[in-house]
């Protein structure tokens, strides 16, 4: 079976900064899998370059078989890989129902200009769509807030769900739980994924902790300097000698084989 | 938009037209460029909604109102409807080859550019005697489908025409902002990346906006050229475009009635201003901005409108 998302030998220079080198990686239907590394291994590099955000500086990116390499980010988006964001990206001004409605009357559009000039920002459509996707990430609550009030777990979820209208195929997620407290990373996780296995969403997430990586992730790619150094199920990679030096660091490994050391030395 | 209040726009503008044969000829005159005015900056709000602030929307005003002078010069063309159509046209033309430069910045960029531009065509027909110079053009009475009605049938005849253009300006801009191009203005304004990942391009969404932008003030420019009978290259001046963002801030983004009804006050305002004080009116003008922008920022529209019309409510409706 060939993959959905299929990476090779993807390149990023910035000047004389290697940003990534040399990325192989091939990501099937259905999977979700974790990026791990230090800050500045090029995780969120890769993420930017699969989105479109960042041109290749070598490499080819294919999706569903044909080649998206070095594409705007529109246009990427248009063909089913979505992304969030590190900082969440929302509209500040807007409700977070008006938010979800804006993402879903620009997938009822077709995501074209003339197509969002001639159909109606408010119709049962579009606001059934918000619903579903207010209720799907349990943000009700919150539904008439202004997006620039909510607490920073909502706003990411609202970010995620606002990535997801246009029903993506593959969602990249750039730290979903950065910036969130300790006690309510796991919460805000088991939503995000209960949402998104609910679609069939193929999902890569960056993550800098383990724990959370070791629940979610059917697959762990572990970045070190611009390169995959590591990939396999999250017990075969983060149990791998070079993860175990350069990213996680300080973990010790019990008798049964689970982590009791969660937190990544990743300064 | 309702059918009930367009029914009640119509009413309104049938009732205005109905008491034009008994209204000083003066007041129609006014009214009838105020509404020119109206016109582009109904168009302003469509910007304004995004962030944009063209300082330059003369260029388009300019162009409709020239359009309209050297067709009927040029070609012979006199019918207004004619004339309108071209001079939309012609503006809508302009601002979509301009919207190729101009759409990629945002901001004081984007205003002191369009401010460029307007002035460089300032400067074309100030410079060109085949546009007659500074001296301007003179306009041909225009007629109606063959009806030339002359003497006071001519401004109530214009009058008539202005509501027409008013009415459809008001129903077209109102389906436009409420459609998803339109309402994605505020979302521009708040965050263009997260627009972009939705997957629809801020670019041309702004191009989509200075067009149709320009295409109302290449219609009010036409209504202006017709109702003054003359043209001339101050209608392209920095000044003229800083008279179109005056009313804006007076009338507001809020409401597109608002726009016609700024759009009257400050013609009503001039003209008092310049009748007390003729060397110093813009004194009287400048006062009536600053009060505006401290007790009414919002603009007219504002207190036309309860709150801000909330998604919400108009979809749980």
């Amino acid at each position: 079976m060939s993959a959905l998302l299929s990476v090779k030998g993807l390149e990023k220079t910035f000047g004389q900064v290697v940003a990534a080198r040399d990325i192989n990686v091939d990501v099937p239907q259905g999977q979700t899998v974790g990026i791990i590394g230090a800050n500045g291994a090029g995780k969120t590099t890769f993420v930017n370059m699969i989105t479109g955000h960042l041109a290749p500086s070598g490499g080819t990116i294919q999706f569903e078989g044909s080649d998206i390499t070095g594409l705007p980010s529109r246009k990427i988006m248009r063909l089913g890989i979505a992304r969030s964001f590190q900082v969440a990206q929302v509209f500040p001004t807007f409700s977070v129902f008006e938010n979800l409605c804006a993402a879903t009357a620009i997938a009822r559009s077709g995501s074209s200009v003339v197509g969002a000039a001639l159909s109606r920002f408010v119709s049962a459509e579009t606001s059934a769509d918000a619903e579903t996707a207010l209720d799907q990430f349990q943000m009700s609550p919150f539904r008439d807030a202004l997006a620039s009030t909510l607490p920073q777990g909502v706003r990411k979820l609202l970010d995620i769900a606002m990535a997801t209208a246009g029903n993506p195929r593959v969602l990249l997620l750039d730290e979903p739980t950065s910036g969130i407290s300790l006690e309510e990373k796991f919460g805000l996780m088991d939503v995000i994924m209960g949402a998104l296995k609910a679609r069939g969403t193929t999902i890569l997430f960056v993550e800098h902790d383990m724990e959370i990586v070791q629940r979610f992730a059917d697959r762990v790619l572990a970045f070190y300097d611009g390169t995959v150094i590591a990939d396999g199920s999250p017990a075969v990679a983060l149990g791998d000698e070079r993860v175990r030096e350069f990213i996680t660091g300080t973990l010790i490994r019990s008798k049964d084989g689970s982590l009791n050391s969660s937190r990544a030395s990743h300064a | 938009m309702t059918g009930l209040r367009i029914l009640l726009g119509a009413v309104i503008l049938g009732g205005l037209g109905a008491a034009a044969p008994f209204t000083p000829l003066w007041l129609i005159s006014l009214v009838t460029l105020a509404m020119s005015t109206g016109l582009v900056v109904c168009g302003l709000i469509i910007l304004w909604r995004g962030g944009l602030v063209p300082f330059g929307q003369a260029l388009f005003f300019a162009t409709g109102a020239y359009t309209v002078a050297l067709s009927g010069r040029w070609f012979g063309l006199t019918d207004a409807f004619l004339l309108i159509g071209l001079a939309v046209i012609m503006a809508a033309l302009v601002a979509f080859v301009v919207g190729f430069l101009l759409a990629q910045y945002r901001e004081i960029f984007f205003a002191m550019l369009s401010l460029a531009l307007s002035m460089i065509l300032y400067g074309v027909l100030v410079k060109s005697e085949t546009l007659g110079s500074t001296d301007g053009i003179n306009v041909t009475q225009a007629s109606f489908f063959g009806l030339k009605p002359r003497g006071p049938g001519y401004t109530f005849a214009l009058f008539w025409l202005a509501l027409g253009m008013v009415f459809t300006a008001w129903v077209g801009v109102s389906a436009y902002l409420g459609s998803v191009a339109g309402q994605l203005a505020g979302a521009i304004r708040d965050n263009e990346i997260r627009v972009e990942y939705l997957g629809i391009s801020v670019t041309r969404l702004v191009h989509l906006k200075l067009t149709i932008s320009a295409a109302l003030a290449g219609a009010g420019g036409a209504l202006a050229a017709l109702s003054i009978s003359h043209v001339d290259p101050q209608m392209a001046y920095w000044t003229t475009s800083g008279g179109f963002v005056f009313v804006t801030i007076l009338a507001g983004a809020a409401s597109v009635p608002a726009a016609f009804l700024g759009a009257l006050l400050f013609e009503i305002v001039r003209t008092i201003a310049v009748a007390l004080l003729p060397g110093g009116w813009q004194l009287i003008l400048g006062s009536v901005l600053l009060l505006t922008i401290l007790f009414v920022p919002e603009g007219l529209g504002s207190l036309m409108i309860r709150k801000r019309a909330a998604v919400t409510e108009k979809g749980a409706a």
